[in-house]
């Protein structure tokens, strides 16, 4: 497997991997696609492109961000564990490292009216961010059950100047805000950059995401060879929402000898019907512009998810983790709404950082009776996000009245 | 050949109903169908309901909300269809997104189309780049794949998508969703003159249409009308949707 590996280079030119991901999208966004694939083909080998994104991800957003040794919880756990502290990010997630790459493509392209979905508001938070540093109009998508869920997000996004519109269709989450984005997409092809958040969507979508979310695996490597007498970590672990901060984690590393671990929102249980264990429990579909894993019914209709991470709570995954996973090359677990939920209170009260509820089911899996850890591994965790935008969820879950 | 290779040797004004299936009841689809027909439809689509429906504007999205909430599924359809044959010759196409098919499988789902009697399958999310092996076979089983075009749609892509299709294909009248405003007639017939010109096939029209005079319009600058939304719009609330559909497909067709 190791060897298969060596020289992965997918997706092929078509944007699959292997019988995942592609284009399955109205015909009005072929040519959307084809330039956007043209733009970025071109900035990727463009030295002052590269250049500018790298300054803004360091003087803007503040990387590198920390590679922590969480020595009070590697007591009790009896292995090593290392947080890749992505939480420490300008907006507080992951979400900003592509958002900027994005926006610098929207800019080289010309467009001037940027549009997002969003789920916990931390992908929004970035867009309305980055369009706010660069003067360009702002729409951000989101499911009604979601603004209940992310109060703090939706106003800091108005604060940033970005018009939010609410999404009444479908569960009203995630899943809907991205047909709403889609639609809004194909109406205004011309002058709009649909800047997606997560490794999903048709190609090149969940490439360029990962190449953008790489920042985060590359630094990871750097660090833990620097910081720890060791060449490589011995796994990786990782939440799975739309699967970018995975993707992020685990790319530089898919050719090391190096375990890699994905963990999903098994919801109120893998058996209750209501999770977002997409690769656990879902099957071969197309939804969002790419062929991937599905929740599904027999008559091929999405089904609704359900997490108490607002960030997890969608139906589908990127592409290449549907590849990965049937190349056996990451595992993928799950963890359910109360072991986040004790994960969030663990991580808070032992080490000091509140983690996004969503990063808090990648805390949650090395609790887990059988996750195979050894004694003594090194493990890095991707924190993706901080919890502050989760304090109202958590509380309400614990009972408690803010 | 099929009804619609056949329909499309007529050189006559073409007017094709959208209808989504299972709304506004379950059962509403068989005579809703042979209403139209008998009212002057020239083809009928039939709209496969789906969960998350991207192209679809507001009206079309309910209808397809409501036809789900109804229990309409992709093998109830197919029941319908059998019905539908019994009592009418007019050419059927389905119209739906590709995962309920794909979920069904090709080879089924064609083959099902076959011994039903549906004629063609539009498949709005499934482009060209993805599309070869679906229209290989529908093609192979004289099921006609009707493949879209919209206005950003290069020359050189609209003669490969038409080819692909080999009997018919789809123009969107405007970069959107369905029941959006139309564009410019000047800029619309430059669009549709382009179509003309590039397709090796014959091609309707559709999203946006609304009237008569659209319905005449467009059958001069194409080979036929798709009116979607405004069929849709017209049933909600009506006691007797088969009644307020006939009237407007008379009204559509020119026949009041
Ligand atoms: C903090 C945080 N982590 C993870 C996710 C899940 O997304 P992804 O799987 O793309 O990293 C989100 C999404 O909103 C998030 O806000």
């Amino acid at each position: 497997m190791k060897n298969k590996f060596k020289d992965y280079n997918l997706p092929d030119a078509r944007g699959h991997f292997e019988k995942f991901g592609g284009k399955f999208v109205p015909e009005t966004l072929i040519p959307a696609l084809e330039e956007l694939e043209r733009y970025y083909d071109e900035a990727k080998t463009d030295n002052a492109f590269q250049q500018e994104l790298n300054h803004l991800l360091k003087h803007y957003s503040g990387r590198k961000t920390a590679l922590y040794f969480a020595d009070r919880i590697s007591k009790e756990l009896g292995f090593n564990v290392w947080l890749k502290r992505e939480d420490l990010n300008h907006t507080g997630a992951h979400k900003i490292n592509n958002a900027l790459g994005q926006i610098l493509l929207a800019n080289r392209m010309g467009k001037k009216r940027i549009i997002a979905e969003t789920g916990a508001g931390q992908h929004g938070v970035a867009t309305a961010t980055v369009a706010a540093r660069f003067g360009l109009e702002c729409i951000v998508y989101i499911g009604k059950e979601d603004i209940r869920r992310q109060k703090l997000n939706v106003f800091r996004m108005n604060l940033l100047g970005a018009e939010v519109r609410p999404v009444s269709s479908g569960s009203m989450t995630l899943k809907d805000a991205t047909n709403e984005a889609i639609r809004d997409w194909v109406t205004n092809v011309e002058s709009t950059y649909y800047l997606i958040g997560s490794t999903v969507g048709p190609h090149p979508y969940p490439m360029l995401v990962r190449d953008f979310q790489s920042v985060i695996g590359i630094e990871t490597k750097q660090q833990f060879a620097n910081q720890s007498n060791r060449e490589l970590p011995d796994r990786l672990v990782a939440c799975i929402g739309g699967g970018s901060n995975a993707m992020g984690l685990f790319y530089p590393f898919l050719k090391d000898d190096v375990k890699i671990v994905g963990v999903e929102a098994a919801g109120k249980g893998l058996e209750s019907g209501e999770h977002a264990a997409t690769l656990t429990k879902g099957d071969f579909g197309v939804l969002h512009g790419a062929a991937s894993t599905l929740l599904q019914n027999e008559d091929g209709q999405v089904t609704l998810p359900h997490s108490i991470s607002a960030g997890l709570d969608y139906p589908g995954i990127g592409p290449e983790h549907s590849y990965l996973n049937e190349s056996g090359r990451v595992k993928y677990f799950s963890a359910t709404d109360e072991e986040a939920l004790d994960a969030f209170q663990w991580l808070s009260e032992k080490e000091g950082i509140l983690p996004a509820l969503e990063s808090a089911h990648a805390l949650a899996y090395l609790r887990q009776e059988n996750n195979g850890i050894e004694p003594d591994e090194h493990v890095v965790v991707c924190l993706s996000g901080r919890g502050d935008k989760d304090v109202h969820t958590v509380a309400d879950a614990l009972g408690i009245n803010l | 050949m099929n009804r619609i290779q056949k329909l499309f040797r007529e050189p006559k004004e073409k007017l094709i109903p959208f209808l989504t299936a299972g709304y506004p009841k379950l059962e509403s689809t068989v005579e809703l169908v042979c209403a139209a027909a008998e009212s002057g439809a020239d083809m009928v689509e039939i709209g496969i309901p789906f969960s998350d429906p991207q192209a679809d504007g507001p009206v079309i999205q309910k209808s397809s909300q409501q036809a789900l909430d109804n229990g309409m599924t992709l093998n109830k359809i197919f029941e319908q269809v059998i019905q539908i044959r019994k009592r009418t010759d007019v050419p059927i196409s389905l119209m739906g997104y590709y995962n309920p098919i794909l979920k069904m499988g090709h080879e089924t789902f064609l083959n099902r189309c076959v011994s039903v009697g549906v004629n063609g399958v539009i498949l709005p999310d499934l482009p060209l780049e993805e599309a070869t092996p679906f229209c290989e076979l529908a093609k192979a089983k004289g099921v006609s794949p009707i493949l879209l075009v919209a206005p950003n749609s290069p020359n050189e892509r609209i003669k490969k998508i038409s080819g692909l299709a080999g009997d018919l294909i789809y123009a969107v009248s405007i970069l959107g969703i369905t029941g959006n405003n139309l564009a410019s007639k000047d800029a619309l017939a430059d669009y549709l003159n382009r179509v003309r010109a590039n397709s090796v096939t014959p091609f309707v029209v559709g999203f946006g249409i609304s009237s008569r005079d659209d319905v005449v319009w467009f059958n001069k600058h194409s080979d036929g009308a798709v009116v979607g939304s405004s069929i849709i719009k017209n049933m909600v609330g009506k006691s007797d949707p088969v009644n307020a559909t006939e009237l407007l497909i008379k009204i559509l067709k020119g026949n009041i």
